[in-house]
Order: C-alpha cells, then sequence, then structure tokens
C-alpha cells in the first residue's frame, strides 16, 4: 500500500495554472489596452 | 471552517491568481466617481451625496481590516475570500435594490457598508498566506496581489461605461450594471475561492528559509511597539504625498500650463490620469519585487528620500518643462503605489509571518488617514490660493513644500526602525502550536 502511494506522482498542475493566469489576466489586458488607448491621449489630444 | 492545506505537488503559482481573482474585483471601488453623475441626475443627489457610498465604503475598508484581521488570520484565507465574495457582491446587488426603487439610502448601505466589509476582508485575505508560500520572494508576492487592487479600476470603469452606455443611465439602466457587476463578480472571485490553499510544511520551497523562521510577533504585541508606529507613519505620509498629485492631477496639468504655449487639453489631461494610474499599478509590482533584492528600509528611502526630490524639482521646474512635470508625477505616483505593496513584506520582515495579515490590517488606519489629509491639505491651499489671486503652478507651490515636509517626516520615521525588542517576540511552543492547529486538514 506505501510502496503504492509513494510511486504515485501527484497531478500535472500546468494545464490548471494555465487557466488560473488566463482567468485574471484576460480582464486585465482589456484594462490595460483602455488605459493605454486614453493615455495616449496626454501627447495627441 | 479550518484553512485548506495544499495536497501534495500543488504550485504556489496557483495562489497569486486566486488572490489577483480578488483583488481585481474589490479594486472596484476606485471605479466609483463612473457611477458619480447618472446617480446624481437619476436620483436626483448632489456631489456631495453621491460620493457618500465610496466613501463609507473605504472608511469600513479601513475598520473591517483592522478589526477584522485577527479572525482572518484564524479562519484562514478561504473563509477570508468567502466573506469578501459575499459581502462585496450582494453589497452589489442590494444598490441594484436601491437604483431601481430610487431608495438611495440602500445604495449607502449596500455598496459602503456591505460592501465596504468585503472590501476589508478581501484586501487582507491573501497577504498572510502569500508571504508564507513565498518567503523567498514576499515583496514580489503581496506586489502582484495589491498591483490588482489597482488593476480593478482599470477594468471597472471602462466596463461600467460601456454598461451605461447601453442600458442607459436613468435608475433601471443603473441597476442593470450593478446586477451584472454583482453577479460578474461573485463568479470571477470564486476563483480565489477554490484555489486558495495554506502550504502543507512551514517550508514550501526547499532553498528559501521559512516564513516562521526568525522573529514572530503576535498583533496584539505590534500595536505597542513603536516600529509599528513608526511604519504607520511611513505609510500614511508616502500615501498622502501621493493622494496630493493624484486627487487634483487633471486640473493640476492644465493650471501649471495653462500660460504656456503647451497649454494642456481636458483629453490630454484625461491621458495624464490614465498614464498615472499605470504608473501607480507598475510601481506596485515594479519597486515591492526591487525591495527582494536591496531590503525594505532601502527601497522606503527610495520613495520618500526620491519622491521628495520629485516634488521639490516640479515646485522649482515643473511649469518650465511638460515631459519634467510629467515624469516627475510618474516617478511619485509609481512610489505610492510601491509603498502599498512594499508595506507587508516590510512587516514580515520585523514582526514576522506569525499575524502579519492581522497586522497589515491594524496599519491600514494609515491609508484611512491619508485618504482624508491628502485631498484636504492640496484642496484646502489651492482654494485659499485662488482666492488670494494666484494663478497657474503657483497655486500648488504651498502644497508641494507641505508634501516635501510629510516625506521628510517619513524619511526619519523610517531611518528610526530598528528590530524589535525580544519581550515581544512570541514563545517558541505557543508559535508552533498556533501554527499547527491552523494547518489541520479540513477533514480534521
Amino acid at each position: 500500500m506505501s510502496e503504492h502511494d509513494s510511486s504515485q506522482s501527484p497531478p500535472d498542475r500546468r494545464p490548471l495554472i494555465a487557466f488560473a493566469w488566463l482567468w485574471v489576466g484576460a480582464p486585465l489586458v482589456y484594462g490595460v489596452y483602455e488605459l493605454v488607448e486614453k493615455a495616449t491621449k496626454l501627447f495627441t489630444g | 471552517m479550518s484553512p485548506p492545506v495544499a495536497p501534495p505537488g500543488w504550485s504556489r503559482w496557483l495562489v497569486p491568481p486566486a488572490a489577483l481573482s480578488v483583488h481585481l474585483s474589490i479594486g472596484q471601488a476606485y471605479a466609483w466617481s463612473v457611477f458619480k453623475p447618472p446617480l446624481e441626475s437619476a436620483l436626483n443627489l448632489d456631489g456631495t451625496e453621491s460620493a457618500l457610498p465610496f466613501q463609507f465604503a473605504i472608511v469600513m475598508l479601513g475598520l473591517s481590516a483592522a478589526f477584522g484581521g485577527t479572525l482572518v488570520e484564524r479562519k484562514g484565507p478561504r473563509w477570508a475570500m468567502t466573506v469578501a465574495l459575499v459581502c462585496f457582491s450582494s453589497g452589489l446587488l442590494l444598490s441594484a435594490l436601491g437604483a431601481e426603487t430610487k431608495q438611495f439610502w440602500l445604495i449607502v448601505l449596500g455598496y459602503g457598508v456591505v460592501g465596504g466589509v468585503g472590501l476589508g476582508i478581501g484586501y487582507i485575505s491573501p497577504v498572510s498566506t502569500l508571504i508564507k508560500w513565498f518567503p523567498d520572494r514576499p515583496g514580489m508576492a503581496t506586489g502582484i496581489a495589491i498591483m490588482g487592487f489597482g488593476g480593478g479600476a482599470l477594468i471597472a470603469s471602462p466596463w461600467t461605461a460601456q454598461m451605461l452606455s447601453s442600458f442607459g443611465t436613468d435608475n433601471s439602466g443603473i441597476a442593470l450594471a450593478f446586477l451584472v457587476l454583482g453577479l460578474s463578480y461573485a463568479v470571477f472571485m470564486s476563483l480565489g475561492v477554490l484555489l486558495v490553499r495554506v502550504p502543507r510544511t512551514e517550508k514550501p520551497v526547499q532553498d528559501a528559509p521559512s516564513a516562521f523562521e526568525g522573529v514572530q510577533v503576535s498583533a496584539a504585541s505590534a500595536v505597542r511597539t513603536p516600529q509599528f508606529w513608526c511604519l504607520w507613519l511611513v505609510l500614511c505620509m508616502n500615501v498622502t504625498a501621493g493622494i496630493g498629485i493624484l486627487e487634483k492631477a487633471a486640473p493640476m496639468i492644465t493650471d501649471f500650463f495653462a500660460d504656456t504655449s503647451a497649454a494642456v487639453s481636458a483629453s490630454a489631461a484625461a491621458g495624464f490620469v490614465a498614464l498615472l494610474s499605470a504608473a501607480n499599478m507598475a510601481g506596485r509590482i515594479g519597486w515591492s519585487s526591487t525591495s527582494d533584492l536591496i531590503g525594505r528600509k532601502n527601497i522606503y528611502r527610495v520613495y520618500l528620500g526620491v519622491g521628495a526630490v520629485m516634488y521639490a524639482l516640479i515646485a522649482l521646474f515643473g511649469d518650465s518643462s511638460k515631459p519634467l512635470f510629467v515624469l516627475c508625477a510618474l516617478v511619485i505616483l509609481s512610489f505610492y503605489g510601491g509603498g502599498f505593496a512594499t508595506v507587508p513584506a516590510y512587516l514580515k520582515d520585523l514582526f514576522g509571518a506569525y499575524q502579519v495579515g492581522a497586522i497589515h490590517g491594524r496599519l491600514l488606519t494609515a491609508w484611512s488617514t491619508a485618504g482624508v489629509l491628502g485631498p484636504l491639505i492640496v484642496n484646502w491651499i489651492a482654494d485659499h490660493q485662488k482666492d488670494a489671486g494666484k494663478t497657474g503652478s503657483s497655486l500648488y507651490t504651498v502644497s508641494f513644500v507641505i508634501m516635501i515636509g510629510l516625506l521628510v517626516v517619513g524619511f526619519v520615521a523610517n531611518e528610526l526602525v530598528r528590530p524589535v525588542d525580544p519581550r515581544h517576540h512570541v514563545p517558541a511552543p505557543r508559535k508552533a502550536a498556533d501554527v499547527g492547529a491552523r494547518q489541520q486538514p479540513e477533514s480534521a
């Protein structure tokens, strides 16, 4: 039993990490895009 | 609800997005101004009345962070994030009901009081967990989360403006916007509730020392140390100096160059405000991460010392060069953001990770104080200078001299920070028992 447990490797978390960062990153990119659009008016407006 | 312990193989890189999902949501508070004009016309309010929900929210943020910090430490990050989700979202839903039924008191109660509790508990919810997961880079870890609070407004402002333009700016349109925000943030924040975990062991990183090594001080003892009050002063002075620019950024840049050939239009002034928000956000992650390399005391020397020099440059030469004015203002705002983001790691260095979240909550009363002090100084002085017949950059010269003085006071307070006296340290057996009790699995 213990031999079986020790041979089990933990699940691959990389897909979950990618999903989690995408979840928070996507709206942040939208916010930064809107901000950059507004900020350029300092030099063009 | 016991703190959720990470299963074997859990990645610490899942914790920053959990924290960000909460901070990006509660950062919506800084976008309150988008609701002000439509609320004023739909519910027949004046400017002072329409500011009430935001003011209540900020006061409740400070109070709930200060008084709820110990409970957050005891119950753990998942409990805290759940409370933040329920309070913040139901606050928005109550506001939707208030707007639909034209009951403004419901918006004050919902957004200001109930939602404000969500802001305070949500703000401190991931701090101590991040420090435990990233003992090697606490500045970077808390910088990511606190950057989210700045980023929240960047998302909520354009999104809310678009919703109001689609739904309409009458009371039903406002109610629908509140409803969509409340439901969307509930879903968005649930990622944090589901993902957040406390480390299985005190040493989640093999090559780094445990966050529990070294000095550990309880929250009750920390507030009795001079170090806490020196840091309180440092944060208060740094935030006041930042708000000095932030509060009147658009009229300030317009006034500075009003009598020159480089006059600033209203849309260019709005662009300047947006650029300041970007500097504020970048400072949170950039300077806070830098503090892991050069040390917390040194980075605050930069915030306060170089910040004072930047204010002096604006006061002396600001109206002769627009690029210089913009550059100095951006640096000051990046220090403002950096000051917020670095303080949890500074607290961890001084008081240990034992109750750092609760200590951070108590320190946030400095933010509430600065939130009143900063705008008061700049607005009061600018109004008096205007009454005295002054125009252009001279409207702000006295304010800037005061800001330099405040930054010098903060600089001296930072220099006075010394290691905490051993009589305040938590005895080792008690510390071990408390940490062990907090890290029992949920089934236990």
